[in-house]
């Protein structure tokens, strides 16, 4: 490729960006305009100011020349970078707001703040979810999956700008959506709060990251597509797809925030959790398998241990996880077919999510003594532990007979947690400590002994947290079902809630572990990027291009 | 790439010979417990495939060998338990006090109902065992705005407090303060003179003076509802001022905001919600929870020698 022509493509970026930002401009002025309620009037402002920051951000970009060095024979690591950083404050935000809404939970006289409607459970609730999983989970996926593209298939990163587009145009959603949450804008379904225009945005988005990590994958200079790389399709794949349909929606106005689902009734509650238990399936889990598969054999220094146990499970899980939804709705409305092959789809997908427990765990043989002095492979290690015991908890609680104890009980909660602070967090951190060194291209981290603090801080913040939820969820399903010889319930609801209270005293501070470990670790990852030792390079870090030009 | 197979020292297995940033793959092949365990599953949920419903057809859906119905089974518990309690509810929709307070299993039954039902309708703002809470009045005393025999109380429940009921009970105490009838001055005068007609008269040892100029206030603007001597008017749900309760708190300066402001709190109408029987055995449980009044009049043995608490009675 020639500099010509790399110039061009470029700069035909570049005014396809300025289009899309100038559009956001006129539409979210004529939205302010004409708003119909303050909420959507603050939604358009926020907006506005973030496409017009977003033109005065490309115009600096080409005003200095930046992006015209662009040349096949480096990788692009800027826009990781950014992904990095990005996932430290968003997770450290999303965590401190579910601490905060766990004191709610276990001191709600405390915490209560009636004068200030932004502050109620009801509005930081979607807020916590979003952070951790879209704002933490996403950026760790947007950043890790970028690397991994990259390295596993020799090969720059397509699509000049636009790999920074979706890396601010994803980060803009999440703040539209989070202040809007805030302000009492909501599409009210559970993990697809945001309202429609956000919905819009994200899905624009989200094409261009799928073409970008297709287009990377196009020019890669290897023969075979990595493993790992299968697993980000899929997640990128199937998360648009279930956005897109789960979202579906007819706005009242054009100028206001609020619409109502194409879908009604049973319908909609079965779209809503075939939406939400893939978002866990594709997003927390096919994603987080990307992570694994490319971080833990990098990091142990082992090949991966089955290569046909990858494709059997992949392609296992990729199938079986779209039917499992229904079990998120056991005796309800939904038909008891409906529900019956919920729970067997869920049952059948015991194994092929063990398969990348198997392959994560056992990648590790012949390196085990490693976990002694190397506390981010541990982290990585332990990750894919919490992932073995959330997918074998998962197929159990999805049986109709327990769920008949546990659904809308805080088990649900511990499990959720299990997997999303075992698994995803660490996993996640595992990845960051990975690379912070490599991409600010440092010897090491600042300091083994503050991951190891982590490590502990978070360890049993997690126990505290599922230990006690679990306690506190078989005591409300046994509650719940408890009933008198005359047939009348022995317990009021009121009384399951006051029975709650030492355990939510106890989540709490597992949270909070949590959460100070990962004020451990920002600042470990901060002194490891502005650390003033001379550069390391690591070996053969760069494109097929650079190594044949040579 | 290193397109080449190879065996790994380690676990002595062979490479695919595909290798990605140093990331290399072994060979090997599936562990058989993991693919046994994976087929188990496959044969279970076959298995119930057939056993229940399952699979969704053109019209309607495989019903399964156990023609298992969560609908038709919930149906049919709901039934069994109501036709089971039918007979007690029906005993205890005609019976007075003493009659359950004379028949054992029934009162055991209307307390088990009444506990139950209160727990989960009236427990949140009454509070555990009727203990009340500031503008919730406490139920386990003997102090009763509208009537605390158990026809008061279930009339009570019935018709609801200010709710949407048209017999509900209904009464207003103006904002005194708020809409400007009385002057601040008065107002606290006339405070100093309900907390001297109180019991409450030692704790907060009342000004004398502004109590003797809201004596004057008093028999103009409250007597008419609370009574010349304070004693209040259940017919009118007008509270006593004679005793140290208050039901939007006892301090000097919450009486005074009473008198200010003038609030009602609203009791929902259950008549729509809870059936007749649930209705007795509530208004049961409320009047047993410590300060239930006997039934007026009093069921005397002379005028009723038929009546199962005569005929029972030990002395006769």
């Amino acid at each position: 490729m020639t500099t010509a022509t790399a110039k061009a493509e470029w700069r035909i970026d570049a005014l396809a960006i300025f289009i899309i930002m100038a559009l956001g401009v006129f539409y979210t002025l004529w939205g302010a305009a004409h708003a119909t309620d303050r909420a959507f009037a603050v939604q358009m402002w926020t907006a506005f100011a973030a496409f017009m920051a977003g033109g005065g951000l490309l115009t600096y970009v080409i005003a200095r020349g930046k992006g015209a060095s662009e040349t096949p024979s480096k990788y692009e690591n800027g826009v990781i970078k950014a992904g990095v950083f990005a996932s430290m404050f968003w997770g450290i935000a999303g965590f401190l707001v579910g601490v905060v809404i766990a004191l709610q939970l276990a001191f709600p006289n405390i915490f209560y703040f009636p004068d200030y409607g932004w502050t109620n459970f009801g509005r930081l609730r979607p807020l916590h979810t979003s952070a951790v999983i879209f704002a933490f989970g996403g950026n760790v996926l947007l950043a890790t999956s970028f690397y991994v593209v990259q390295r596993t298939c020799r090969a720059r990163l397509a699509g000049g700008l636009w790999p920074w587009f979706v890396f601010w145009g994803y980060n803009f959603f999440i703040v539209l959506a989070g202040t809007g949450y805030l302000l009492g804008v909501t599409a009210g379904r559970e993990y697809a709060e945001p309202p429609w225009y956000a919905d819009i945005w994200l899905t624009l988005v989200w094409v261009v990251y799928l073409l970008v990590f297709l287009g990377t994958i196009w020019k890669r200079q290897e023969k075979h597509i990595y493993v790992a790389n299968w697993f980000y399709l899929a997640f990128i794949v199937t998360v648009a797809m279930l956005h897109i349909v789960n979202n579906i929606a007819i706005p009242v106005s054009l100028a206001g925030w609020f619409s109502y689902s194409l879908f009604s009734g049973v319908q909609d509650a079965l779209t809503q959790w075939w939406y939400a238990h893939n978002a866990v399936g594709f997003f927390l889990t096919a994603g987080f398998l990307g992570i694994m598969y490319y971080f833990i054999p990098k990091r142990a220094d082992r090949p991966v241990y089955s290569y046909r146990l990858s494709i059997i499970h992949f392609w296992a899980l990729i199938f079986l996880y779209i039917w499992a939804g229904p079990h998120h709705l056991h005796y309800t409305a939904l038909p008891q077919w409906a529900q019956t092959l919920g729970m067997t789809f869920s049952i059948m997908l015991w194994m092929p999510s063990w398969g990348g427990m198997i392959n994560g765990l056992m990648t590790l043989s012949g390196a085990w003594d490693k976990l002694r002095t190397d506390p981010v492979l541990r982290m990585l290690v332990v990750s894919v532990a919490f992932y073995g015991m959330s997918t074998f908890e998962g197929p159990v609680m999805s049986i109709r007979a327990v769920n008949s104890l546990s659904h809308y009980t805080d088990w649900t909660i511990g499990h959720v947690h299990s997997g999303a602070l075992g698994w995803v967090g660490f996993v996640s951190f595992g990845a960051l400590y990975c690379l912070v060194p490599w991409l600010w291209k440092r010897k090491q981290l600042h300091s083994n002994a503050l991951v190891e603090w982590h490590f502990w801080l978070s360890t049993i913040g997690i126990v505290l947290y599922i230990t006690s939820m679990w306690v506190a969820g078989v005591m409300q399903g046994l509650m719940w079902r408890a009933y008198n010889e005359f047939g009348f319930l022995e317990y009021s609801f009121v009384e399951s809630v006051e029975a709650m209270h030492p355990y939510y005293i106890i989540r709490a501070a597992g949270g909070a572990l949590f959460l100070i470990g990962a004020f451990v670790m920002a600042y470990n990852l901060w002194r490891t990027a502005t650390a003033s030792e001379p550069r390391h390079e690591r070996a053969l870090d760069v494109p097929a291009a650079a190594v044949t030009a040579e | 790439m290193a397109d080449k197979r190879e065996r790994d020292h380690i676990s002595g297995t062979e490479t695919t010979g595909h290798e990605w940033d140093g990331v290399k793959e072994l060979d090997t092949p599936l562990p058989r417990w993991w693919l046994y365990i994976f087929y188990a599953t496959i044969v279970i949920s076959i298995v119930y495939w057939v056993l229940m419903p399952a699979w969704p057809l053109a019209n309607g859906f495989t019903r399964g060998m156990l023609n298992w119905s969560d609908r038709a089974n919930v149906a049919a518990d709901v039934q069994f338990l109501r036709d089971a309690r039918a007979p007690l509810f029906r005993r205890l929709a005609d019976a007075s006090v003493s009659d359950i307070a004379a028949d054992p299993d029934l009162q055991q039954f209307a307390r088990a109902a009444g506990a139950s039902v209160f727990g989960d309708n009236c427990r949140t703002c009454h509070g555990a065992g009727g203990a009340g809470a500031p503008g919730f009045p406490v139920l386990a005393d003997d102090v009763w705005i509208w009537g605390g025999t158990m026809a008061d109380i279930e009339q009570t429940l019935r018709v609801g407090i200010r709710a949407s009921h048209p017999e509900t009970r209904m009464s207003a105490m103006p904002a005194f303060g708020r809409d400007g009838l009385l002057s601040a001055r008065e107002i606290g005068d006339v405070t100093e003179y309900v907390v001297s007609i109180s019991s409450a008269r030692q704790r907060l040892e009342p000004n004398m003076a502004a109590a003797a100029r809201g004596a004057v206030v008093y028999a103009a603007q409250c007597g008419i509802c609370h009574g010349p001597s304070g004693a209040g008017d259940r017919t009118q749900g007008a509270p006593s001022l004679n005793d140290d309760i208050w039901l939007y708190g006892g301090s000097r300066e919450e009486i005074r905001t009473q008198i200010e402001l003038g609030r009602g709190g609203v009791m929902p109408s259950w008549e729509a919600r809870l059936d007749a029987g649930t209705l007795r055995a509530l208004a049961y449980y409320v009047h047993d929870l410590g300060g239930g009044e006997p039934d007026a009049p009093p069921p005397t043995p002379e005028a009723s020698p038929t009546s199962p608490t005569a005929a029972t009675s030990p002395t006769r």
